[in-house]
């Protein structure tokens, strides 16, 4: 470029090129996101689509039908980005024509676009086989959004459903449909489940696993017609003369790629649109890529290839190019709990030679097939952990004659041992390996990211997508950022939220030093960002004054979240739930006539026993809340705090007063564990539990707090969850008498109130600060146990004044009321009658 | 038809019965309820009281700045034009208001047409 004064701004915009892309798919739009990479200023874009809507991520759309997404989830480019990218995207307005000779293409609504490079990024189409019926109404393909809704909704009003082929997305679409609700058979032709991913072995444990499932899996079904009943579809009726009466049928049993357009335009194609190691067609200014082409012989129906198709795309325009080689795939199957994986070739051969381990009890199935020194496929079932390591393996055709003895039993072994710690593991992987399968981002991808500035989980998913996806490869890419960063990732300030450059130990330590004692105080003092916070740092800055000044400051009940503001626990309907707390989980009929009377007086939709032991009533009215706890309380009952980061509950077994292995009074100590810690705020939920024996039966080594009753005296565990990622407790002292367990446990309840991060559980945070960490701070001094016990009793006497009993006597009554009503129907010029509240 | 009729108002409540950072709630016959929010800066806003997400109560939402973050989802909604905010689409209908003599006025052809709805 040569740099001309006076040079015009308009002619210079008319100077851009146009580069019009036909699919608004993954491919097309990941193509466009690489040449805007490589060619920022190169092109003026213009996109059309088919659908009427912004980009998505298709392989994502089973989780969506299985519920475990929504489509918001699995938006890969918002209009946001059309705009900010300056792409003019036509949704819903199919390119029709396309004039070579004219350099353009004419939509279906008529709608003319010049190119100077046009992208054809058509992708596939279902395939649906020619049997009678197939036209049906019930009959839908697996492809796009519209048949995933077609399929919700089928799925709300019927009963059946009929999957034909079982590949990998006939399976995913039966797993969704059963999910869902659905009775499924699936019909497949072949006498292998994904036949053409797995061997008759792995195939033969995943049948059984889905038919474990509650589906039906026909093998060597072929379909022979789809009849018809009532207008729409009836049954599938196989060639051997079954008939499976169904009211859904989903099409799945493979793709084709979408030619029709490139064949009317005299393109080269055969069975895909032909192009080169460019991805360039038979005409020099038609580019094209994505499952629609054919690329040395080959297609692809799989997200992989088109990632590296599309780099080479861009790379071909520039004057550097690397061309792209064909791509060896591996793959994965999303059915939420059956692992599976494969890659390459595993149809054996003279030369080839099998490696299988197989572990009944654990339901595993490993097989590597190996030629030469080399590995030529993989096929994993149950325990899916190496696969990256074999495919990695596989591509770079790495000799593994040093390590073919122990090479089935996985990375950690074959490496002799010394790869048992992950990051080792993730340090050891190629660049090419392939870190993301959704997003197809390579290691070293990751890694370029990471060195780009981005230094946490978040800034990596916002700029490479690495885990931004299904989130699969999150301890992956945390490993990544291990490595790459080292210590700084460690010591990089996480900050609170977006509203501050502070971490949350230099907000709780610039509290007490500054003495800080109010929430607009604090943002002042620290620099806030925004005039008042965000719905992440208000509560906890709330949580941490309140720890700070205890009796002191007064919660700001504005910057609680609603359960801990209304008591009580919002549901999805907008309505509440309610748990009384029974001490130690024991009750009486006292309070369960009350809770009787409370269920039928406010017309509760439910009374469950919770995994706490004691009674959640639900459907319980905003408006009713303190009527509700006038009447618990009069029955001696007090706020359970099931809704608060509070102490939650206390769960004990009956302990040496009634069973026969009972080694103290379990129940007896539970019951004063929780007189003592009931009431206190805490960074996050927290709960107790104290078993009579090491039988366990209260399950205290899943809690925050667990004790295990010995005859010697009391084994104290900490840091323990049965939540989302379950972690069994560690065991922090032993001590001799019930006073004793209550003290330490202050001590520790104390030292996590006034150490761990706002919403950080104790399992987490014992492992970010680890357990010689905490051991020391409440063991290294006599002095720390007693004083933190203190500390603790101190804050407690403003903490236990059950809420409800306050609201029943009136306080705070507008949070519970309206503030007026209108009560006048709409007829037009009809007054309005106002009847205010106060 | 409403033709070119001054605007209507209909008076709700007092300013101070919302206090700063919190929300009212209007229940309207033969509609949805509507909440009158206050946020910490002093403004008022009225939304219909449902998120576009999931009809979550938006009233019982944390406020903060111009937005109220659901108390369901925790999804950001714009009190200046019921917007969802960030990744989020949606937008959660707004009735105009106004503060005249202390008290709080929504327009009534606006609760016409939610009750007309």
């Amino acid at each position: 470029m040569n740099a001309q004064t006076g040079f015009d701004v308009s002619a210079g915009q008319l100077a851009k090129e146009r580069l019009v892309v036909i699919g608004n798919g993954m491919a097309g739009c990941r193509a466009v996101e690489e040449i805007l990479t490589l060619h920022p200023d190169r092109f003026a874009i213009t996109i059309f689509g088919a659908e009427p809507r912004v980009n998505y991520n298709r392989i994502m759309l089973s989780p969506v039908l299985a519920g475990d997404k929504t489509f918001e989830d699995i938006v890969i480019n918002s209009a946001e980005w059309y705009e900010e990218s300056g792409i003019t995207l036509v949704s819903g307005d199919p390119v029709v024509h396309i004039d070579r000779t004219a350099g353009q293409v004419v939509s279906r609504g008529g709608r003319v676009e010049s190119y100077d490079k046009l992208l054809l990024a058509t992708g596939s189409d279902p395939f649906v086989i020619p049997v009678a019926g197939k036209d049906l109404p019930g009959v839908v393909t697996f492809r796009d959004l519209d048949d995933v809704e077609a399929m919700l909704s089928a799925a709300q009003t019927s009963k059946n459903a009929v999957v034909i082929g079982g590949g990998l997305l006939g399976l995913e679409a039966a797993h969704g449909l059963s999910l869902r609700g659905m009775n499924v058979t699936v019909l497949h032709l072949m006498p292998c489940l994904m036949e053409r991913q797995l061997d008759e072995a792995a195939g033969f444990l995943l049948k059984s696993e889905l038919e474990s499932r509650g589906m039906t899996i026909l093998t060597g079904a072929d379909t022979a017609e789809i009849t018809e009943k009532d207008g729409k579809v009836g049954s599938v009726k196989l060639k051997d003369g079954t008939e499976i009466p169904t009211d859904l049928v989903v099409m799945a049993v493979g793709i084709r790629p979408s030619t029709g357009l490139a064949m009317s335009a005299d393109l080269k194609v055969e069975r895909g649109i032909v192009v080169d190691d460019h991805m360039i067609t038979s005409d020099p200014s038609i580019l094209a890529v994505g499952e629609c082409v054919q690329h040395r012989g080959a297609c692809y129906g799989l997200v992989a290839p088109l990632w590296d198709m599309c780099r080479s795309l861009a790379a071909g325009l520039g004057d550097a190019p690397k061309g792209y080689e064909g791509s060896v795939t591996s793959t994965k199957l999303k059915v939420s709990g059956i692992d599976v994986f494969s890659a390459g070739d595993f149809s054996g051969g003279e030369e080839c030679e099998d490696i299988v381990m197989r572990d009944a009890s654990r339901g595993v199935y490993k097989r590597v097939v190996v030629r030469g020194d080399k590995i030529i496929g993989a096929v994993l079932y149950g325990d899916t952990a190496d696969g990256n390591w074999y495919f990695d393996l596989l591509r770079s055709g790495e000799d593994i004659s040093d390590i073919r003895e122990a090479l089935i039993f996985g990375q950690a072994f074959a490496s002799g041992g010394a790869q048992l710690d992950p990051k080792a593991a993730v340090a050891a992987l190629s660049d090419e390996a392939e870190i993301c399968g959704c997003n197809g981002v390579s290691k070293s991808q990751v890694i370029k990211c990471i060195a780009a500035d981005a230094n946490s989980l978040d800034a990596v998913r916002a700029t490479c997508k690495a885990s931004a996806s299904c989130g699969s490869c999150t301890d992956l890419v945390e490993s990544l950022l291990a490595i790459t960063l080292g210590d700084q990732v460690e010591t990089a300030v996480k900050t609170m939220c977006k509203c501050t450059s502070f971490g949350h130990d230099d907000v709780r330590r610039l509290i007490l030093e500054k003495e800080l004692k109010a929430i607009p105080q604090i943002m002042q003092e620290l620099h806030w960002s925004t005039p008042d916070g965000c719905s992440a740092c208000r509560p906890a800055l709330n949580y941490y004054l309140l720890c700070a000044w205890p009796g002191e400051y007064v919660d700001d009940q504005k910057s609680r979240f609603v359960n801990e503001r209304l008591h009580a626990n919002i549901q999805k309907d907008g309505t509440y739930s309610v748990v009384p707390r029974m001490w130690g989980g024991i009750t009486n009929p006292r309070e369960l006539r009350a809770i009787a009377d409370v269920t039928e007086k406010y017309n509760a939709r439910m009374v469950k026993v919770t995994g706490g032991q004691r009674l959640d009533i639900f459907g319980i009215q905003k408006e009713d809340l303190p009527a509700v706890w006038a009447d618990l309380n009069a029955a001696g009952m007090v706020s359970g705090h099931a809704y608060g980061k509070s102490l939650r509950t206390v769960k004990t077994c009956v302990g040496s007063e009634w069973c026969r292995f009972g080694t103290q009074d379990s129940t007896g100590l539970g019951v004063k564990l929780e007189r003592m810690s009931w009431g206190s705020w805490m960074p996050h939920k927290f709960k107790m539990a104290v078993s009579g024996c090491p039988r366990n039966c209260a399950e205290a080594t899943i809690k925050d707090f667990g004790v295990i009753c010995v005859d010697s005296g009391y084994e104290l565990h900490i840091g323990g969850n049965g939540g989302i990622k379950l972690r069994g407790t560690d065991l922090l002292t032993r001590v001799e008498t019930e006073e004793e367990a209550l003290e330490h446990c202050a001590a520790f309840v104390q030292l996590y109130r006034e150490d761990a991060w706002y919403l950080e559980r104790t399992a987490p945070w014992l492992e970010r600060k680890g357990l010689d960490w905490i051991k020391s701070q409440l063991y290294d001094d006599p002095e720390t146990v007693p004083a933190l016990a203190a500390r603790f009793q101190f804050s407690q006497q403003f903490m236990q004044d059950d809420p409800w009993a306050q609201r029943a006597s009136g306080d705070r009554a507008d949070l519970h009321g309206h503030v007026g009503k209108i009560t006048a129907g709409p007829p037009a010029g009809a007054a309005l009658e106002l009847e205010p509240a106060e | 038809m409403s033709g070119v009729a001054a605007q209507d108002w209909v008076a709700i409540c007092a300013t101070d019965a919302i206090e700063p950072g919190m929300a009212g709630t209007v229940p309207v016959e033969g509609a949805d309820e509507i909440a009158i929010f206050h946020t910490i800066g002093g403004e008022f806003y009225a939304l219909v009281n449902k998120c576009p997400h999931k009809q979550g109560p938006l009233s019982q939402g944390i406020v903060h700045g111009d937005s109220v973050s659901c108390p369901l989802h925790n999804w950001k909604i714009s009190l200046k034009n019921g917007a969802a905010l960030g990744e989020d689409k949606g937008c959660t209908p707004t009735i105009p208001l106004k503060i005249e003599n202390d008290r709080i006025w929504l327009d009534r052809a606006s609760i016409n047409a939610l009750q007309a709805a």
